[in-house]
C-alpha cells in the first residue's frame, strides 16, 4: 500500500485511469446516452494521466514493495500511451459511430488497455509484466472484433486471439524457466544478477522464449503472420491504437533486457537474434508493403518494417540505442496515428475507401487532408525534417557506435525501398484523376486530431532536442 | 511436506469399496442382459411418451449456454481465490492496520460485482 500522500499523487495515472474505467461502467450501464458521455471521460482521463506524468518525470519512485515503477522512465512511456490515446479518442467520436452495435464498450475497453500498457511499462516484477500484458492484450482481442456484423472483423479478432495467446504461452513459459534458475521475480535482482545467471542455459532458454513472445506482439519478422489481417480487419482507430501504442508497450518490455546487458558489460548475447529479426523484418516489410493496394495493408506491413529499425536498437545494445528506440516509439506512434485517423475519416462512408485509388485526386477534394497525409508519408519514410528521420537517425547511429555498420546500412537501404510506396501514396493524392465520387465528411473532432499529430511530428522532427533531452534526463 | 508419508496399506479399504463398487454395477447390468428373457416387439423398443407416438427423433439438441456459466464461474473463481487468503489471514491484519485490512478488499469485491452487474445490465444472462 502507498505509505503516505506523496506516493498516491505519483501513482494518480493508474488511480485515475482505474476510477475512470469504474465510472464509465457505471455510466455505460445507467445511461442511456453514455455514447456521448464516455468519449470526454476518456478523453479527460487519457489527457490527464499524459500531462501529469510528463510533469512528474523527475519524481522516480518505485512503489508496492518493488512492484510498480513511477516517474522517469515510465512517464515518458505513459505519456505516449496516453496522449496517443487521448488523440484516438478524438479520432473514434465519429468514426466509431459508424458501427451500429452499442460502442460506449469501445471506451471502456480502450482505457483498460492503456492501463495495461502503463503497468507493463512500470512493471519491476516479471509478474506485474505478465498482468499488464493480459490486460492490454484482452482489451485488444475485443477491440479488433468490435465491429460484430463484418466478418473480416471477427476474423481479425479470432487471429489475432489465437496468435496472441500463443505468444503468451511462450511468455509464460519463459518466466517459469527464469524463475526456475533466479528463484525471484523482480526485475531489478534478476538484472543484478543477470552475469551469473548467463551461465545457466535454462536461463538464457527462458529469456529467448520470452523475447520471442515479446517478438509477437512487436510484429517482427518470422513472428508476423497475425499482423496484416488483424489490421485490415480491424476497425481502423483501433488499428491505429494497435499498430502504436501497443507496439510502444511491447518495446518499453524488450528495453529491460536491454538495460540488462547496458548494467552487465559485454554480455549481448542477444545481439545476434535481434540483429537477424531486424534485417528480417525491414527488407521483408518494406518490400511487400509495395505490392499491397489496400492502405491499412500497407500500413502493416510498413509497421512489420518499423519494428524492424526498432530492433537494429535492441541488436546494438548501447546507451544511444536506448534514448534512440525510446525516441522512435515516440514519433512513430504521432505519425502513424496521425496517418490512421486520415484513413478513418476517408473510410467513414464506406468500407472499401481504403483502397489506393480512393485517395486519387484527393488533393483537389480536400487539400488539408492531402497535406497531413503527404505530411505522415513523409515522416513514415524517414525524411528530414520530420520527427521519423530523427528516430531513425538515432538509431542508426547506435548500430555504427556497437560496430554494426552493416545493420544501419540495411536500414538505409530498406528506408530507400519503403520510399517508393509511401511517396506512391502522395502521387496517387496529387497527380491522379479521381476515379471514385467519394462523399467526404470531416468531422471536426477527427481533423483536431490529425492536425495535433501533424503539428508533433514537425515539433520533434524541427526540435529533436526538446524530447531527446528529456529522454536522455531520465535514462541515465 | 514435514508430515511422514503414510504407507499404502491404510488404504486398502478404500480400495476394497471401490473393487467392490465396481463389480456390483457390471454385475447388475450384465446378468440381466444374461438371465432375463429376451422377446423385443416394435412397442417395447419404441421411447416411453405416456403411451402416445413419438414425435421426432430423440436426438435433440439442447443448448445449456455453458459459456455464460464458464464466464460466471470464472468471475466467482477470482472472487474466491483473492478472498480465501485473506479470510485466512484477516485476525492478524485486523490487529496490525484496523478497519484498513478491510477497505481494500471491499474495494477489490465492489469492482468485481460492478462487473457481475454489467453482465446482468447488458441481458448477458438471458437464458434465450
Amino acid at each position: 500500500m502507498p505509505q503516505n500522500s506523496q506516493e498516491i499523487l505519483l501513482m494518480l495515472p493508474h488511480v485515475v485511469i482505474g476510477v475512470g474505467i469504474v465510472i464509465s461502467l457505471l455510466i455505460e450501464m445507467y445511461s442511456k446516452k453514455s455514447e456521448t458521455i464516455l468519449p470526454w471521460i476518456s478523453l479527460f482521463v487519457f489527457v490527464f494521466a499524459g500531462v501529469h506524468s510528463i510533469i512528474n518525470i523527475s519524481a522516480n519512485q518505485i512503489l508496492f514493495g518493488g512492484m510498480l515503477e513511477v516517474g522517469g522512465k515510465p512517464a515518458i512511456f505513459n505519456f505516449i500511451f496516453n496522449i496517443g490515446a487521448a488523440l484516438l479518442i478524438l479520432n473514434s467520436i465519429d468514426y466509431i459511430k459508424k458501427y451500429e452495435s452499442n460502442h460506449g464498450e469501445y471506451y471502456i475497453l480502450i482505457q483498460s488497455a492503456i492501463l495495461g500498457m502503463m503497468v507493463m511499462a512500470g512493471s519491476k516484477d516479471i509478474f506485474m509484466i505478465f498482468i499488464g500484458l493480459e490486460l492490454m492484450s484482452i482489451a485488444f482481442y475485443v477491440l479488433a472484433g468490435i465491429n460484430k456484423k463484418k466478418s473480416s472483423s471477427n476474423e481479425a479478432a479470432l487471429k489475432y486471439f489465437l496468435l496472441g495467446a500463443f505468444a503468451t504461452g511462450f511468455i509464460v513459459y519463459g518466466i517459469a524457466l527464469i524463475y526456475g534458475v533466479s528463484s525471484t521475480t523482480s526485475v531489478d535482482s534478476i538484472i543484478q544478477n543477470f552475469s551469473t545467471f548467463t551461465q545457466n542455459i535454462l536461463f538464457i532458454v527462458g529469456l529467448l522464449l520470452f523475447i520471442i513472445g515479446f517478438s509477437f506482439k512487436i510484429a517482427a519478422f518470422p513472428f508476423h503472420m497475425w499482423v496484416p489481417d488483424v489490421y485490415q480487419g480491424s476497425a481502423t482507430t483501433v488499428t491505429g491504437l494497435m499498430s502504436t501504442t501497443g507496439k510502444t508497450a511491447a518495446f518499453s518490455v524488450l528495453l529491460i533486457i536491454l538495460s540488462a546487458s547496458l548494467i552487465n558489460y559485454n554480455i549481448d548475447i542477444f545481439a545476434p537474434y535481434f540483429a537477424v529479426i531486424a534485417t528480417l523484418s525491414m527488407l521483408y516489410g518494406s518490400i511487400v508493403a509495395i505490392a499491397q493496394k489496400n492502405l491499412k495493408r500497407m500500413l502493416a506491413y510498413s509497421s512489420i518494417s518499423h519494428a524492424g529499425y526498432m530492433a537494429i536498437g535492441l541488436a546494438a545494445a548501447n546507451s544511444e540505442a536506448f534514448s534512440g528506440i525510446i525516441f522512435y516509439l515516440a514519433a512513430y506512434t504521432f505519425m502513424n496515428i496521425g496517418a490512421f485517423g486520415i484513413i478513418s475519416i476517408i473510410e467513414k462512408q464506406n468500407d472499401a475507401n481504403t483502397d489506393l485509388t480512393a485517395y486519387a485526386g484527393l488533393a483537389s477534394k480536400s487539400p488539408i487532408l492531402a497535406a497531413f497525409m503527404s505530411l505522415f508519408m513523409f515522416a513514415l519514410a524517414g525524411i528530414p525534417p520530420l520527427a521519423g528521420f530523427f528516430g531513425k537517425y538515432y538509431v542508426f547511429i547506435s548500430a555504427i557506435e556497437a560496430d554494426l555498420t552493416w545493420l544501419a546500412v540495411v536500414g538505409v537501404f530498406s528506408s530507400v525501398i519503403s520510399v517508393y510506396f509511401y511517396l506512391r501514396l502522395v502521387v496517387y493524392m496529387y497527380f491522379k484523376e479521381s476515379e471514385k465520387d467519394i462523399d467526404l465528411h470531416i468531422d471536426k473532432y477527427s481533423l483536431l486530431s490529425v492536425v495535433v499529430s501533424g503539428i508533433l511530428v514537425i515539433y520533434f522532427g524541427i526540435s529533436p532536442d526538446s524530447l531527446l533531452n528529456l529522454i536522455l534526463s531520465v535514462v541515465n | 511436506m514435514e508430515q511422514s508419508i503414510q504407507p499404502l496399506e491404510n488404504y486398502i479399504p478404500i480400495f476394497l469399496v471401490l473393487g467392490f463398487a465396481a463389480v456390483f454395477a457390471l454385475a447388475v447390468i450384465f446378468s440381466s442382459k444374461l438371465f432375463g428373457p429376451s422377446r423385443p416387439n416394435k412397442v417395447k423398443l419404441s421411447p416411453y411418451e405416456s403411451g402416445k407416438d413419438p414425435i421426432g427423433s430423440i436426438k435433440e439438441r439442447v443448448s445449456i449456454k455453458y459459456y455464460l456459466v464458464a464466464m460466471l464461474f470464472i468471475i466467482f473463481d477470482i472472487e474466491v481465490i483473492f478472498v480465501y487468503p485473506w479470510g485466512v489471514q484477516f485476525k492478524q491484519l485486523f490487529g496490525e492496520f484496523g478497519i484498513i485490512a478491510f477497505l481494500p478488499m471491499l474495494w477489490f469485491l465492489i469492482v468485481l460485482e460492478l462487473g457481475f452487474l454489467y453482465i446482468y445490465k447488458k441481458g448477458g444472462l438471458k437464458w434465450d
